[in-house]
């Protein structure tokens, strides 16, 4: 069987993968963004209670396994009542694996900040949420944009993961595929590839895109 | 109280007597153990211009930073305006002040910075307006017209669509002036203001505090290494040492004819060195 051949007889299937793959993405992508803001704020926090609730989150989700999250998420949360279908505990377990590793990226950005920001920000009587939303945020993102981009790409080969609860994702397409032809090579290795071409074309022009479009707006660019 | 008024600043407004616009009250600051300001009492009087000179880490610095609560202090009060800042009255008793009352005082106050601190992501007009839309809650038009004329004012008009980061240190230092009066403060401290500049821009920026001086009724702190500015502008100069006022009076005194054995030496080694 050619190469050719093998992609015309399953390259529906490769695709509608890669279309569940893409939606596992954007979706954890929105959840970890939420969950960065959030707990990256809350580390910053001056009140102890507060900042250690987020430290526990991000070190609990960055020391432990993902896999081993997400199986938690699938397998034992139903045990107490919380029966999840295996799409969205995909998306929970990359958003919330990948919104502890982004909390630190917010935090880092926020504190990247010179301290004269904050200090003029406070000379002109501004108040603490109008600080950080109108002068410490927009430069903190901007910081951090590079970062987060190396960040979405690990997200987007984090939810292969989400194959072995059975989520039918680019690579649980291509295990099924090596599974009934034994072509491993053509089977994982076209998933390769389209795991590339994500990453590579979609969320690398994304983030470059919407980096010169903040350094304009800082009339840098 | 008042202040005799120097010849050389008879052009700008007499302090008014009264109660005095700022008031340090045995106001103690300490890093650790090391005391920056020990007990300081200093009064100023509104339409007043203190210059505080003094070598490096004798606290100058401090005592401005505390006017504008960007320090807490240790022990001590300072009132601004007859109100107590750091602390407020609640059921007879003096307590830590909170934000809401922090922030009602500090609309006395503004602050322009050694090191400019504009806001990179606005213009120079998005600068002005800032504050005036967002926390004075003015209407856009209005406060585009008013810091267009303060723009104007700096010398500046033609700048205003620039972002900080294509303006010169002089220029956007004076983009910080206007940004620090579009708050319409009664108090207004400069840090050190000139002292990242470069030499050929500082005078840019001196002109437009010496017309504040004369034309404005506005009380002005200011910590300063440019002495012959000091000498021409101030109502009073505040000699600091070791967190303390060594001497202090009319800049023609203090400067013609310091009393004080630290006041002199510290005189003749910067006016050497000038």
């Amino acid at each position: 069987m050619s190469y050719l051949e093998f992609l015309e007889e399953f390259g529906a299937r490769y695709l509608d993968g890669s279309l569940i793959t893409l939606i596992q993405a954007v979706c954890s992508s929105i959840l970890a963004i939420a969950i960065a803001a959030t707990m990256g704020l809350m580390r910053l926090s001056h009140l102890w209670g507060v900042r250690a609730i987020a430290t526990c989150y991000v070190e609990f989700f960055r020391g432990t396994s993902l896999l081993v999250q997400l199986y938690w998420i699938y397998y034992v949360l139903p045990l107490f009542g919380v029966p999840l279908d295996n799409f969205t505990a995909g998306i929970l377990g990359v958003g919330m694996n990948l919104g502890a590793y982004g909390a630190e990226l917010v935090r880092g950005g926020i504190q990247s900040v010179p301290r004269g920001q904050y200090e003029a920000a406070i000379a002109l009587n501004m108040s603490p949420i109008g600080r950080m939303r109108r002068v410490i945020m927009p430069q903190a993102i901007l910081n951090m944009l590079p970062p987060w981009g190396t960040l979405l790409i690990e997200l987007l080969k984090g939810t292969a993961l989400v194959s072995l609860i059975s989520v039918a994702d680019l690579m649980f397409e291509a295990k099924q595929i090596n599974g009934s032809t034994y072509l491993s090579a053509q089977a994982f290795g076209t998933a390769l590839v389209i795991y590339y071409i994500m990453a590579r074309l979609i969320i690398t022009p994304l983030m470059r895109w919407s980096e010169t479009l903040l350094s304009r707006r800082m009339g840098r660019a | 109280m008042t202040v005799a008024i120097d010849k050389d600043a008879a052009a700008a407004p007499a302090p008014t007597a009264g109660q005095p616009m700022v008031r340090f009250e045995k106001v103690t600051k300490r890093y650790g153990n090391l005391v920056v300001l020990d007990q300081l009492d200093l009064d100023v009087a509104p339409n007043e211009i203190v210059s505080i000179i003094g070598p490096s880490g004798s606290g100058k610095t401090t005592v401005l930073r505390m006017l504008m609560t960007l320090e807490e202090i240790n022990d001590g009060v300072i009132y601004v305006d007859g109100e107590p800042l750091t602390h407020m009255q609640r059921g007879g008793k003096l307590m830590r002040a909170d934000q809401r009352h922090l922030r009602r005082l500090r609309a006395n106050i503004g602050m322009v910075f050694q090191h400019f601190n504009l806001f990179p992501h606005m213009t120079a007009l998005g600068n002005c307006i800032e504050a005036p839309v967002h926390v004075l809650g003015m209407p856009k038009a209005e406060a585009v017209q008013r810091a267009e004329e303060l723009l104007e004012m700096v010398g500046l008009k033609d700048k205003m669509h620039q972002h900080p980061s294509r303006l010169s240190g002089g220029q956007q230092q004076r983009v910080a002036i206007a940004r620090a009066l579009a708050m319409r403060p009664k108090v207004l401290l400069f840090d050190e203001v000139t002292s990242a500049l470069d030499p050929e821009v500082i005078g840019e920026v001196l002109n437009v505090i010496r017309d504040l001086a004369t034309q404005h009724s506005l009380t002005m702190l200011m910590v300063t290494h440019q002495m012959g500015f000091a000498k021409e502008i101030s109502h009073r100069v505040c000699f600091f040492y070791e967190g303390k006022i060594a001497e202090q009076g009319p800049p023609g005194e203090l400067f013609g004819n310091p009393q004080n054995e630290r006041t002199r030496q510290f005189l003749s080694a910067v006016l050497d060195a000038g």
